[in-house]
């Protein structure tokens, strides 16, 4: 079985990624069905008498599935608005377009 | 040495004839000039057209409602997954747009139009047999043979994996050196190819979705037994570019960039196979005593 850590932290993580993603928006993070969904799920598989209940795991694991595809997307969109977000060429050939954008993603990269 | 470059970086815009003071995508250029070169500029992104998303239940499963429309494929069907949660997942990635929709960061819909359309026209053999073949030249069991520190990262870190697949599966897999990768023997084909089919179609997409960006089938099985988590499998499938990174230096605008990519596509193909292949059962356990 993976070793997913405690389903408190998954749990707090994704309201924390929910409320990021409701921050542009205005909404509460509560209003959202998937705020409404997450907390009928882990409710309904809170209550077991047995230790390793392979339905708990599986939701847990799910949960975990789901938060890390909130986070890396939501980090993954930081980068490409930091680093690529004006639609010139990437790599090397970032200095042919003289772009301000190039020189400080370089300088960037060979920091210790 | 800096006035050498930046010599060459004149030389450069000159044979490129770019003015001194560079070039943006909104100038234009001097009618004197030929050949006018400029930057790449991506297609313009659709602004967020709509105000609400919400879920409903139709006849095929559910579907999306943006505002009064109904969410429809790239081929103009109507949309409609068979999970609730997934559902409620692409409705999420909808409504987390917000001045223009950024398709590069809704990977559950763009599975669920791969699925609905399948616009490879590939059928369910086809699809095993796509997964399947990966194991020839899986990730996990290309081993290099030097520097010593590498081979011993990649024993240690991949060899419980491929042990656990072959306890787990009863089959051979093993690991190799060669250019020509590890020879699988029929036997494992045979029993893994039975194992995908148990899938549906759905979570077959998925699962040859998640095998093509791990480049491993050994690592997506792990995914989808609930054996490594998603962070863990991103680990191990990118280990060598993770020790280049740690001996000399990380880059963050293209490996972390990567790194996100590949964890966001894994993640949601992941999430998309086990919320395509669960029943939801209601068991009443017997209250003793």
């Amino acid at each position: 079985m993976a070793a997913l850590g405690s389903p408190l932290r998954t749990w707090r993580g994704l309201l924390r990624e929910l409320r990021y993603l409701n921050a542009a928006t205005g909404r509460p993070y509560r209003d959202t069905a998937a705020y409404r969904y997450l907390v009928k799920a882990f409710r309904a598989h809170r209550v077991t008498s047995e230790k390793l209940c392979r339905a708990q795991h599986e939701l847990h694991f799910q949960a975990a599935t789901y938060l890390c595809l909130l986070r890396s997307i939501r980090e993954h969109v930081a980068l490409h608005q930091e680093f690529h977000g004006k639609g010139e060429l990437s790599g090397g050939v970032c200095w042919l377009s003289g772009s301000q954008v190039a020189p400080a993603a370089w300088r960037k990269g060979w920091e210790p | 040495m800096w006035r050498r470059c930046l010599r060459l970086r004149d030389v450069g815009r000159r044979l490129l004839n770019l003015p001194r003071s560079g070039l943006t995508a909104s100038e234009g250029l001097g009618p004197k000039l030929p050949t006018p070169i400029r930057a790449y500029v991506p297609p313009a992104e659709r602004k967020r057209f709509y105000q609400n998303v919400s879920i409903s239940q139709g006849e095929g499963g559910f579907e999306i409602n943006l505002d009064h429309r109904k969410l429809r494929t790239p081929q103009g069907k109507l949309f409609t997954v068979p999970s609730e949660a997934l559902a409620i997942a692409v409705a999420t990635e909808w409504d987390s747009q917000q001045d223009t929709i950024k398709m590069y960061t809704m990977h559950l819909t763009t599975l669920c139009n791969t699925s609905l359309d399948n616009p490879t026209q590939r059928d369910k053999d086809q699809l095993i047999r796509a997964a399947v073949k990966f194991l020839d030249t899986d990730t996990v069991c290309y081993r290099v043979e030097e520097p010593e520190t590498l081979v011993e990262l990649q024993r240690n870190e991949w060899d419980p994996v491929i042990s656990w697949a072959e306890k787990r599966y009863g089959v051979e897999i093993g690991s190799s050196t060669s250019i020509t990768g590890p020879s699988i023997p029929a036997r494992t084909r045979e029993v893994l190819v039975s194992h995908l089919a148990s899938y549906n179609m759905w979570a077959l997409q998925g699962i040859e979705f998640v095998v093509t960006q791990l480049k491993s089938l050994v690592l997506t099985l792990g995914l989808t037994d609930l054996r490594l988590t998603v962070e863990q499998a991103v680990l191990l499938s990118r280990l060598e570019e993770e020790y280049q990174i740690q001996k000399w230096g990380n880059i963050e605008w293209a490996h972390d960039y990567e790194l996100q990519e590949l964890r966001a596509r894994t993640a949601a193909g992941t999430l998309f196979v086990h919320l395509c292949s669960e029943s939801t059962a209601v068991k009443h356990k017997l209250l003793q005593g």
